[in-house]
């Protein structure tokens, strides 16, 4: 890796975990091992124009892969159940104090033929059709969770700072 | 097939689906290298085209979510994920 980029990496590290540390979140306290992660997401957003996550495989085309675009949609999840997200990249509380070991999880994202894809106007299909007279749309960010009342959903998630096309209409 | 190949004991055929940016694959690929066990490997994410496409559908036979590292042993065992324990196991 030439200086550029490690000076690119060590600048992408320090704006990252000032956010997500300001968000309530973790990265992984093993510092070559998660610089290493963030070279591979710049690689991917360099290659693909986003920046997948490093640890899946991309289809190279952004509708196919909001759910892994990182932090992915199923972060969450697997810090809940597992203190750790698939790459290792986010850690919960107990692996960052050394309470937990870090370890491989398996693989939460559906297998490709179980995969739904959601297109633009396909949204607000939940069918709920008693609350359907509220006077605004609800939308959820897929990332953290975040509801808002709202025409659209805001440019940038006021939480976690993902970008519109992360958020789905919720109700 | 562009195949990687890396020269150790032979433990019979084993083949390692990787992803050029993905860490557990890495330590995957090291602790076979560690284990000096003959083995190859491919990155999936660096191929294109048709040459991708078959690949894919490889391993999705052996792993069909189609994640990495999967690791195919010459009994036709199959290893998802770096399962350091699994992994020196099956090639003590």
């Amino acid at each position: 890796m030439s200086q550029t980029d490690d000076a690119r990496v060590d600048e992408f590290y320090e704006r990252l975990k000032e956010q997500v540390e300001e968000a309530g979140y973790h990265l992984n306290s093993d510092v070559e091992f998660t610089k290493a992660l963030l070279e591979s997401i710049l690689v991917n957003e360099d290659r693909y124009g986003y920046g997948a996550c490093p640890c899946r495989l991309a289809s190279g085309i952004k509708e196919e892969d909001l759910d892994i675009i990182c932090p992915c949609y199923y972060r969450d999840p697997d810090l809940e159940e597992y203190d750790a997200c698939y790459c290792g990249l986010y850690v919960s509380g107990d692996i960052l104090s050394g309470e937990k070991q870090l370890t491989a999880i398996p693989e939460r994202r559906p297998a490709p033929d179980e995969r739904i894809v959601r297109s633009e106007d396909e949204t607000g299909t939940l069918g709920l059709e008693s609350i359907s007279n509220l006077p605004l749309p609800v939308w959820r960010c897929g990332v953290c969770g975040y509801l808002c009342a709202r025409e659209g959903p805001p440019e940038i998630c006021p939480i976690c700072k993902v970008g519109k096309e992360r958020f789905e209409r919720f109700i | 097939m562009p195949m990687e190949h890396v020269d150790g004991e032979d433990k019979g055929k084993i083949v390692l689906f990787a992803l050029s940016t993905c860490q557990w694959c890495r330590k995957t690929r090291l602790l076979l290298e560690e284990l000096k066990v003959d083995f190859s490997y491919i990155y999936v994410d660096l191929l294109e085209g048709e040459e991708r496409s078959e690949i894919i559908e490889e391993v999705k036979k052996y792993n069909p979510q189609l994640s990495f590292p999967t690791l195919v042993l010459d009994d036709g065992d199959v290893i998802v994920g770096f399962n350091e324990e699994g992994i020196r196991e099956a090639l003590a």
